[in-house]
């Protein structure tokens, strides 16, 4: 199968505050602390929409910025799209979406009349974050929003790649998962934020982070543990966070094959390499 | 060149129009309208809906009783129709079950779920009754899962959740994710269902409209909820093939705004020329459009912009809108089987409800059925965050096969 270079990377969670500041300990050479995760930012969009948007969408869109602030692509040649400061395909994966928006909502159809906040309808679509992130850019290229539960970030990778192929396009990746407000959280528990994104190139490029080759893996070979006690505790506490054996593997900086769960006992296969 | 097309080799359709093909067709033939006054549950809302009758008593058991959610019986009511869990047995035997993909587009899942929970929380701890099982119902994967469990299938699964342009993508992946040798084959399909969420939601925002919907009426002033569910399997054509083709696919986004559609219809012209591009097909080869036409007043009058730019006043087009309302994440495979309906039985439908054309738009909207041969049709999805889709299907009989389309996929 055809390889995938991966250009950049964005990276936010509990002990993990950027790609740079989370390299060391990805390649093994520092341990894991859960430190507390820095505030997602998110400064592409407007101060007046920063306001208004979720913990879940800045997670996502900050991720997002910061892997496309690390390569310098050109704009979107969109005909129609006179302001596109950025060329780019999306994919973003999330089991859960928004679910401080969901809670919102179902708190709301409990009370008298359902007072549904027009914001939060609109907001508690699975692919919000997707609409921001092309509104901040100005970006018109094609975008998916997918879930698959535990093997969201597995599906959302070979989403992207199959889109990468189809369109020899780059494309970004863009996974992400909350912890769960009360009640829902005793059904769906998420221990920490995480979010990744991936910039994905079908054209092998030389200042490349790593080159990925996918394979599909149905055999029942388990999916891979990390050894570092606190990263494991991540991976298995949040589905975004199941793509961190590929994140180690791209810090590692080496030849490695790299097993991803994919919904059950399924797996994908991700050979690894500079 | 031309993207080598994938053939529809099964499909089916579940709506307020009834259980089946044979009930969408009948009622799209008759003119006659699965809309009703709003009674769903306790919502005293005065809006129209497109319900599917019976779901209330007809639980799931067995096995997949975890799954058990106005979202899954709906599901599952439309995979039992049209044979098409046969069919798609004997594409498992073909091909094996682990390379047959499952992409299913949905908006709200089994969020219907959740909202009775709410209802029902523990008065001291606040809790969720111990019956509520989040992964199976709510949880934006339980359709696509439900789906792939029910069929057998143990391959790629995904949800498509982009909102109204859900169903319609779901194709568009089905192609990629079967071009890069992740499957040789592909259920897609839709499923959306009526919750609370929605109907407060689209009332909170002022776009449902208290009669039953009119796209392109001068009068339009909103759109009509509905739920449905739909499934087709895809395969690569091959030669000599007599089924309808999905020739091309087109994706954008407007870039624009959450709700509100780019007003020069920028994104959704942008999706249809793709889908002709990918065909390598002229806008004036296109014989019937089938819009997104919602019937709000600003998503009309967008998508009339954008068909007109791309296709002029000539190309005739409707919203299938009026029959079954706007099934919302289902609304893309939904108008897709209507289109296939279309091409194999040389209908063009109407545009029900719709009695006054807006005179400022300017597509060619067509109010009353046609009868007549149909080779190429369009159908337009587009959504919330600004997310647009356009399929173009052929019936093949009509397109001699091009060099390189029965080659090594």
């Amino acid at each position: 199968m055809n390889p995938l270079a991966i250009e950049a990377v964005g990276l936010m969670a509990p002990g993990l505050a950027g790609w740079p500041a989370s390299q060391a300990v990805l390649a093994g050479q520092r341990p894991y602390a859960a430190e507390p995760m820095p505030a997602a930012m998110a400064t592409l969009l407007p101060a007046n929409e920063r306001r208004r948007v979720t913990a879940t969408i800045k997670l996502a869109l900050q991720v997002a910025q910061e892997a496309m602030a690390q390569v310098a692509l050109p704009p979107d040649p969109s005909p129609s799209n006179g302001r596109g400061e950025l060329s780019v395909r999306t994919v973003f994966a999330s089991s859960g979406g928004d679910s401080e928006i969901l809670d919102k909502i179902c708190v709301a159809l409990t009370q008298p009349d359902r007072p549904v906040s027009p914001t939060h309808f609109h907001q508690s679509v699975h692919n919000t974050p997707a609409g921001y992130w092309s509104i901040a850019t100005g970006c018109m290229q094609p975008s998916l929003s997918l879930a698959a539960y535990d093997g969201s970030f597995a599906a959302g990778l070979r989403e992207a790649a199959a889109l990468a192929w189809a369109d020899q396009a780059r494309v970004l990746l863009v996974v992400y998962d909350l912890p769960m407000p009360f009640p829902l959280a005793e059904r769906r528990q998420i221990v920490a934020p995480f979010a990744a994104a991936l910039l994905l190139n079908p054209v092998p490029t030389v200042d490349r982070l790593a080159l990925l080759r996918l394979a599909s893996d149905a055999s029942g070979q388990p999916a891979d543990r990390l050894d570092d006690a606190g990263l494991e505790w991540l991976r298995v506490g949040n589905p975004a966070a199941r793509g961190l054996p590929l994140l180690c593997a791209i810090a590692r900086r080496v030849v490695e094959r790299v097993t991803l769960p994919a919904g059950d006992d399924a797996t994908l296969r991700v050979e690894v390499e500079p | 060149m031309a993207i080598k097309p994938l053939a529809i080799a099964a499909c089916t359709l579940t709506n307020a129009l009834g259980r089946g093909l044979a009930a969408s067709l009948r009622a799209l033939r008759e003119g006659e309208s699965g809309l009703q006054s709003c009674d769903f549950e306790d919502a005293p809302l005065d809006t129209w809906i497109g319900q599917v009758a019976g779901l209330e008593e007809e639980p799931l058991r067995g096995e997949l009783a975890p799954f058990d959610c106005r979202n899954n019986r709906l599901a599952r009511l439309g995979l039992e129709q049209d044979g098409f869990g046969a069919a798609v047995r004997v594409a498992r035997d073909r091909y094996g079950p682990d390379r047959i993909g499952v992409f299913v587009g949905t908006s709200t899942s089994g969020i219907g779920a959740t909202e009775h929970a709410y209802r029902q929380r523990d008065p001291i701890t606040g809790s969720l009754p111990a019956t509520f099982d989040y992964q199976h119902t709510h949880n934006v994967f339980s359709v696509a899962d439900f789906t792939r469990r029910w069929l057998g299938l143990t391959g790629a699964a995904m949800a498509i959740s982009t909102a109204c342009s859900s169903s319609a993508k779901a194709f568009a992946t089905a192609w990629r994710q079967m071009r890069a040798g992740f499957c040789d084959a592909a259920v897609v399909g839709g499923v959306d269902s009526l919750c609370l969420t929605t109907l407060y939601g689209f009332k909170a925002l002022g776009l449902a409209s208290t009669r039953p919907c009119r796209p392109w009426d001068v009068d339009r002033d909103g759109l009509s909820i509905g739920e449905g569910a739909g499934f087709a399997l895809l395969e690569w054509t091959k030669p000599n093939d007599d089924r309808v083709l999905l020739l091309g696919y087109g994706e954008s986004s407007d870039a624009y705004h959450m709700t509100a559609a780019h007003p020069e219809g920028a994104g959704a012209a942008l999706a249809m020329q793709q889908a002709l591009a990918r065909a390598e097909i002229l806008p004036a080869q296109v014989d019937y459009i089938n819009l997104h036409g919602t019937a709000t007043p600003l998503n009309d009058a967008a998508e009339d912009r954008a068909v007109a730019q791309v296709f002029g006043s000539a190309t005739p087009c409707s919203s299938t809108k009026g029959w079954t309302g706007h099934t919302l994440g289902a609304a893309g495979v939904t108008e897709a089987v209507f289109v296939y309906l279309c091409l194999e039985q040389g209908l063009m439908p109407g545009t029900l409800n719709t009695h006054r054309r807006d005179p400022r738009l300017g597509a060619g909207i067509v109010l009353e059925n046609r009868e007549q041969p149909l080779r190429l049709a369009l159908s337009n999805s587009f959504g919330f965050g600004g997310t647009n889709c356009s399929l173009l299907f052929g019936h093949s009989p009509s397109f001699p096969v091009r060099e390189g389309w029965g080659e090594g996929e």
